[in-house]
């Protein structure tokens, strides 16, 4: 998708390093949740931060510009 | 050398170079053998009895294990400890590269001696076969120089992190699922520690084992050699060790990205450092009370075993056998006569169910089952059995001809 084609109601944060279209407006639980991910499964980090409070998810919302990392727990070996 | 006591960190390399003013010079065979490391002037001499001074102890010897054991016993290292109680099995050996196919039976620490020795007879081996608890941690990693974590579940990891921190070990990770792998350098003087990630594990049973969700075979060969590589550096003190980086490798898309850590001063093993010993590792993840639960809800749950059902359905007593596992297993292993309702699909298929029949519901082992059948009487239905052991017991004593996997 062209820059131009973005809808100016739409933001591209980078999600684990791509680029990825959310609605403005989106907090960090509304992005785990169109990922389908489980907040419990995985570690969120915001701007270089590792957001401690799961509980915070729903309460932080997404900037244009921002970098999220999304890591799984991986537990095998 | 290795603890002061304090908890303070201790560089390894001290202890290696202790270790390296008694150590004969390399003999005419070492030197052959290590050739190719000799000519690189990274390593060079200095470097080949560095690693033979060197004392690493492997935790697993399993899938991170294999890899990590074979090269660095061929690369040189001196001593490797291996901590490891498990037996070789036959679903082992798609990926346990260290255990072959006339191990099957023994234990993993003599398949990995034997496999070891023939790699590198120089390898002095120190075989701990034991559960590493908060027991024996301490006392087990006292030894080395540098830990590498290739455990296979939460609460030895949270041990294992806890350990290196509070005894100042470098802490060589990696773990691995299906596609995905990890791995980093934690517990070092002023890098991060494995909890300054994952500050509290994650609810028991929620995250899949390799056992329960599957692992690509070549992945702890991929992930296990990026372990191995960094330990040599840490041993050598060369290069950019994976300190404060945590390596993502995603090997259906072939890719490797990196994600700067920090050492989180609020973390309480390696920042406030309020962790002054070992605490009760199944507790803190809570595995003990989810079994506690688990066997509280099995014991309410009305079970039949293989045999009874064989013997019912052999008499032609009409039973719905329902299926709960997933379609791909499914394709691997079926019971005759029964249908296939994954679990996650119960809910929604529960009008096509009959409560006047009996139904008997079976999954791989009989967890999975279990909570159908508790959803099931939930739902309002009274003659529901839960198959004891799954089909894998099925196949142990009803029909052999069902593969278990």
């Amino acid at each position: 998708m062209s820059s131009n084609a973005i809808p100016s109601n739409v933001i591209t944060p980078l999600v684990n390093g791509e680029a990825r279209a959310v609605p403005a407006g989106s907090t960090v639980g509304d992005l785990l949740r169109s990922l389908a991910l489980d907040p419990r499964m995985v570690v969120v980090e915001h701007n270089r931060t590792i957001l401690r409070d799961r509980s915070a998810y729903d309460t932080i919302t997404l900037s244009p510009a921002d970098t999220i990392e999304i890591v799984h727990f991986v537990g095998g070996g | 050398m290795a603890s002061n006591g304090t908890g303070t960190p201790v560089d390894g390399q001290n202890a290696i170079a202790a270790r390296l003013a008694e150590l004969p010079e390399l003999s005419n065979e070492e030197v052959l053998r290590y050739s190719r490391h000799l000519i690189i002037p990274d390593v060079g001499l200095t470097g080949q009895r560095k690693l033979k001074a060197a004392r690493v102890l492997l935790i697993g010897a399993g899938g991170l294990g294999s890899p990590l054991a074979l090269y660095l016993a061929a690369a040189g290292v001196g001593t490797l400890g291996i901590v490891d109680f498990d037996t070789v099995d036959f679903t082992n050996l798609q990926r346990q590269v260290l255990h072959g196919t006339s191990d099957v039976g023994r234990r993993k620490l003599e398949s990995a001696r034997d496999r070891i020795l023939d790699v590198n007879p120089h390898t002095k081996l120190e075989l701990h076969e034991t559960f590493i608890t908060s027991a024996n941690a301490l006392e087990l990693v006292r030894d080395y120089d540098v830990v590498v974590d290739g455990t296979d579940n939460f609460p030895t990891r949270y041990l294992v992190n806890d350990a290196c921190v509070l005894s100042g070990k470098p802490n060589v990770y990696g773990s691995i699922f299906r596609f995905e792998g990890q791995a980093s350098i934690f517990g070092t003087p002023d890098g991060p520690c494995y909890r300054c990630l994952f500050r509290e594990p994650p609810p028991p049973g929620l995250v899949p084992s390799c056992a329960e969700g599957g692992v690509l075979g070549v992945l702890p060969g991929l992930v296990g050699v990026i372990q191995a590589t960094e330990t040599i550096k840490l041993l050598l003190g060369i290069g950019e060790p994976l300190i404060g980086r945590l390596l993502l490798v995603d090997a259906l898309r072939m890719q490797f990205r990196t994600l700067k850590l920090r050492r989180d001063p609020t973390c309480p093993a390696c920042g406030t450092r309020e962790l002054k010993e070992l605490i009760d590792y199944e507790e803190f993840c809570g595995v003990r009370q989810a079994a506690a639960e688990a066997l509280a809800v099995g014991g309410s749950i009305p079970e039949i075993t293989p045999r009874e059902l064989a013997a019912r359905l052999a008499r032609g007593d009409d039973l719905d056998v329902i299926d709960v596992r997933e379609p791909h297993e499914w394709e691997i292993a079926r019971i005759a006569g029964a249908r296939l309702i994954p679990l996650a699909t119960l809910t929604e298929a529960l009008p096509t169910l009959d409560s006047a029949r009996e139904i008997v519901v079976h999954c791989k082992g009989g967890s999975r089952s279990a909570k159908a059948v508790q959803q099931l009487r939930d739902a309002g239905f009274r003659k529901v059995w839960n198959l004891a052991g799954g089909i894998l017991r099925w196949s142990d004593e009803v029909d052999p001809s069902v593969p278990k996997y």
